[in-house]
């Protein structure tokens, strides 16, 4: 997947996941992909839940041995 | 702005005292637990909608009274506990969040024993846990202990007692036990009912019907009753002839559910035979303390757990369901979910697998599920 910015939030403990990522989609156009890393296992839930909330998409994510990868498509 | 510990939240809980709860973690795991008082009032607003601020939610959060903000492990509630102070509120933050609220123990003292020494009870605040310790004459014998273990083992030497004894009521599918480890780390021997235990991996002494354990030299007599229904293992006691320790066959306002370990079917038969019959013919007078509460309703005022069994028999929806059809379907039909990884935890407490503390913690989040009202 071609992501316009890639995000590394691996280590920080939430809330800081999510406020990067708001931070690095803000950088980004609309249509623009974004992908975050992270190893904040309540990642899961609150990206699925905050980029429903904004109007963002989430396309996918997964676990690559620890760290969280998601995709997000800037709405 | 202040830290809250979760131990001062639970003297709220026992207390009754009011309190408003921000919970800004996401609706879902809000919605699936939360801090449980009678007199809470909550609003729950994930942290990631208020990034922006917290000015849209003011006008929602009552001036008057005491605010909490909580969250799964503190760090967004102290963001938003500072955005708050910022708008010229007082907030306070759950040290530790949720977590913290999982783990935290608080022993309330149960009963006196009749020739001395103290009964306990280990209330887990958050999760509906409860685990017990008997002491007398400088021994102690714990029961259904948590993972905590040095709750326990701190208890006992603050008490001066020797820890000689561990107890599993049963196979636990909603809690990590720390019976083997309070055992392996105090030399104690651990039980458990071997109809529960033919997977685990390590050696246990085998709990069985008619067991009797002494403690202390006045001889308090802790009295294995074989109570299956939950488990096809579970094990009652009768402790110095005035507590029954039920486990997860009978609680204050539900009773067991036959599920957790594959079987509602089979054994909704064992579990109305022990509630029905075993039960039936054990003294009234005893004082039932049972392993797990569901709801905070079932706290005394002094933030104990308990009820004459006489009182249950009058009382328990659980134990007056006169057809079998009626009871079998109750505890086989539309169960509620099961507890969060219980699969997991019965093969963590079988020393099956060996995970690590976090995902200990992990596994053990949400409540404990045990019961069918």
């Amino acid at each position: 997947m071609n992501a316009a910015k890639v995000l590394d939030a691996k280590g920080l403990a939430c809330p800081m996941p999510i406020v990067k990522t708001k931070k690095a989609i803000g950088e980004i156009e609309s249509g623009q992909v974004l992908e975050v890393h992270t190893t904040d296992k309540g990642a899961v839930k609150d990206l699925a839940a905050w980029t429903e909330s904004t109007g963002h998409e989430l396309l996918k994510h997964e676990d690559d041995n620890g760290v969280l990868k998601f995709w997000i498509k800037k709405g | 702005m202040k830290a809250i510990t979760a131990s001062e939240v639970t003297k709220k809980v026992i207390h009754n005292e009011e309190l408003f709860i921000l919970d800004v973690r996401n609706e879902t795991d809000f919605n699936d637990w939360k801090i449980e008082g009678k007199n809470f009032e909550y609003l729950n607003v994930p942290y990631f909608d208020l990034l922006d601020g917290v000015e849209p939610i003011l006008d929602k959060i009552p001036a008057d009274k005491e605010l909490l903000v909580v969250c799964a492990k503190e760090g967004s509630s102290v963001m938003v506990a500072e955005m708050l102070e910022e708008a010229g509120r007082d907030a306070s933050y759950l040290a530790g969040g949720m977590k913290s609220w999982s783990e935290h123990l608080e022993p309330v003292k149960v009963g006196d024993l009749k020739d001395g020494g103290e009964m306990y009870q280990f209330v887990r605040i958050g999760k509906g846990c409860l685990s017990y310790m008997v002491i007398s004459n400088g021994e102690a014998a714990i029961v259904d202990a948590t993972r905590m273990t040095d709750v326990f083992t701190d208890f006992a030497a603050e008490k001066n007692a020797e820890i000689k004894h561990v107890f599993d009521t049963h196979l636990h599918a909603d809690h990590i036990s720390g019976g083997r480890k309070i055992a392996e780390k105090t030399g104690a021997s651990y039980w458990l009912p071997p109809k529960d235990a033919e997977e685990v991996t390590f050696e246990y002494s085998r709990l069985e019907d008619g067991n009797e354990v002494m403690i202390g030299s006045t001889k308090i007599s802790i009295q294995a009753i074989y109570s299956p229904g939950h488990t096809i293992g579970s094990t009652s006691f009768v402790v110095d002839d005035q507590y029954l320790l039920s486990g997860d066959i009978l609680f204050i306002d539900s009773i067991g559910r036959p599920d957790l370990a594959g079987k509602a079917g089979d054994w909704a038969g064992d579990l109305r035979e022990t509630l029905y019959k075993r039960y039936k013919d054990l003294s009234g007078e005893l004082v039932v303390m049972p392993a797990h509460f569901m709801i905070i309703e079932e706290l005394n005022e002094d933030g104990s757990v308990s009820e004459k069994l006489g009182t249950l028999f009058a009382e328990n929806h659980g134990l007056n369901i006169e057809d079998e059809g009626e009871f079998r379907k109750l505890v086989s039909e539309n169960l509620p979910p099961q507890p969060n990884a219980y699969q997991e935890i019965r093969e963590t407490n079988m020393g099956k697998i060996s995970p690590d503390e976090e995902k200990q913690r992990e596994m053990e989040i949400g409540p404990n599920r045990c019961a069918v009202r």
